[in-house]
């Protein structure tokens, strides 16, 4: 990360006045907190939480050859993604090691790609090398986004846009709220039902005050943002995924797409696939930590000689289970539910066990779920 | 009764030799959610500004340093149970450890109440 001051967001006055602690993230200041990340974390699973993601980038891929294009840096297969419909997948390089994760819809005639704030700029610069010269990367800069996510987000979204609610998990369209055109995903990164909303950054303010308007919402900082995305299992780029892991060692096999298996054509596509099949030396799974206190990024998986043999990606404690949970990658031979791992962090050893991800069950609104 | 307070946001409280030790008001706030306090155990010997307990919040591990040099006489067996007290009343029942004073001198160098709020605010 730069040393270059933190830029503001289109809601940063927002944030300020409604007491947010700004921290800077991203190159961006961001709020980190509003009333307390424990508070926030815990209302946002059970009613709703309005998150500023707009230090996210935003994408529009466009032009002859765009789905061919894309399918040639993500393993995703674009060709039965449908109309409004967005798929998770992998910016990879050619190694297999993965270069972002990312949120890919169709919309029309072109691609929306949801990419990281902290590492849109090399993404966008990858994309312009690798894609063909008839497609075009558009980033939206005047485009923000917010996420409003809990069981309560249908009902005080509904209140606002009509009709939202027939969206799905992981289904998408154009809405109007409050007279702004917003483009509207059933998605999110608490593990709860939600909704992510694309607006234009000059009427992002309006927007944020119609949601917080609502009794359901409260705004809801960074802080939370990363105990829920933790206790939901969902991997951190930067943290719990980065260049040297390839998806396979990650556990996100789920985002290499069947044909794609079958026809490769990916960047990394040999090693991948092998490692489909043959399997990896580590793997990135779920731990429960013994005792109270939390082991963080960075701490070490040690053998029973003490010998470093993996790596906490992700530590906290978690608000819903009042105890302290992690990511790591571990040994394959140990990446299985109930293993025994053991931790150092700063001189002092923990015990841990492996537990299925996520730690707190999913929420979404699957289509066909029935309720 | 004595208090004086620290650049690194520890409150000590000082009655003869023996001091109460915990961290301030201001402190927690910067903090947030306290989920985990490590106190030291009785007998053992820390020195003016090494490092004595640790307070992580929901977000990060902190470590809370000796104001003065001392031996430990007691860790605060509520934090175990109960880490939340130091959010709560982290001036009263949410101190961290009581020590006898090796060099009552070093308090000498501490803040008075009024500095330390001076300080904090600029903070």
């Amino acid at each position: 990360m730069s040393d270059a001051p933190a830029q503001a967001l289109p809601l940063n006055d927002w944030h300020v006045a409604k007491g947010a602690r700004m921290v800077p993230f991203a190159g961006y200041a961001m709020p980190i907190q509003y009333e307390g990340i424990m508070a926030e974390h815990k209302w946002t699973r059970e009613s709703a939480g309005l998150f500023d993601v707009s230090h996210m980038g935003q994408l529009v891929v466009a032009g002859e050859g765009a789905e061919k294009g894309l399918e040639s840096v993500l393993p995703a297969d674009l060709s039965i993604l449908k109309e409004g419909r967005l798929r998770y997948s992998l910016l990879l390089a050619d190694d297999g090691g993965i270069i972002d994760d990312l949120m890919v819809t169709r919309r029309g005639d072109h691609f929306y790609v949801v990419v990281n704030g902290a590492t849109k700029q090399g993404d966008i610069e990858y994309l312009q090398e690798e894609l063909p010269s008839g497609v075009v990367v558009d980033h939206m800069k005047e485009q923000a986004l917010l996420a409003l996510q809990g069981p309560k987000a249908v009902d005080a979204l509904s209140r606002l846009v009509p009709g939202v609610s027939e969206l799905s998990f992981m289904q998408s369209g154009a809405f109007e709220l409050g007279g702004v055109t917003a483009w509207i995903s059933r998605s999110g990164y608490t593990g709860e039902d939600g909704f992510e909303i694309s607006v234009p950054a000059s009427r992002v303010t309006e927007v944020a005050d119609l949601l917080t308007e609502q009794p359901e919402v409260k705004p809801i900082g960074l802080g939370a943002r990363d105990s829920l995305r933790l206790e939901a299992g969902l991997p951190l780029y930067g943290h719990d995924l980065d260049r040297n892991v390839t998806p396979i060692e990650a556990d996100l096999g789920f985002a290499v797409s069947k044909r794609r298996r079958a026809e490769g054509g990916f960047p990394g596509a040999t090693r991948i696939i092998g490692e489909i099949d043959g399997g990896t030396i580590t793997k990135r799974v779920g731990l429960a930590v013994e005792g109270r206190q939390p082991v963080r990024e960075g701490a070490m998986v040690v053998d029973g000689e003490g010998n470093e043999v993996g790596r906490v990606t992700s530590g906290g404690f978690s608000p819903m289970l009042e105890a302290p949970i992690a990511m790591a990658y571990v040994p394959t031979a140990l990446a299985v539910e109930g293993a025994a791992i053991t931790l150092a962090q700063r001189g002092k050893i923990f015990q841990a066990r492996v537990v299925p991800m996520p730690f707190v069950p999913h929420r979404y609104n699957r289509k066909g779920a029935g309720k | 009764m004595s208090l004086y307070f620290t650049k690194e946001h520890e409150w000590i409280s000082v009655e003869g030799d023996t001091a109460t030790v915990g961290i301030t008001d201001f402190a927690q706030g910067q903090l947030g959610d306290i989920v985990f306090v490590e106190v030291p155990s009785a007998g053992t010997q820390v020195a003016q500004g090494g490092e004595a307990a640790v307070v992580e919040s929901v977000k990060a591990a902190s470590d809370v340093y000796a104001p003065v040099s001392g031996e430990v006489l007691e860790g605060n067996p509520a934090l175990e149970d109960d880490p939340s007290l130091v959010n709560t009343a982290a001036e009263s029942d949410g101190w961290f450890f009581k020590l006898r004073l090796s060099d009552p001198g070093q308090l000498e160098g501490l803040m008075s109440a009024d500095e330390y709020k001076a300080f904090a605010d600029s903070q």
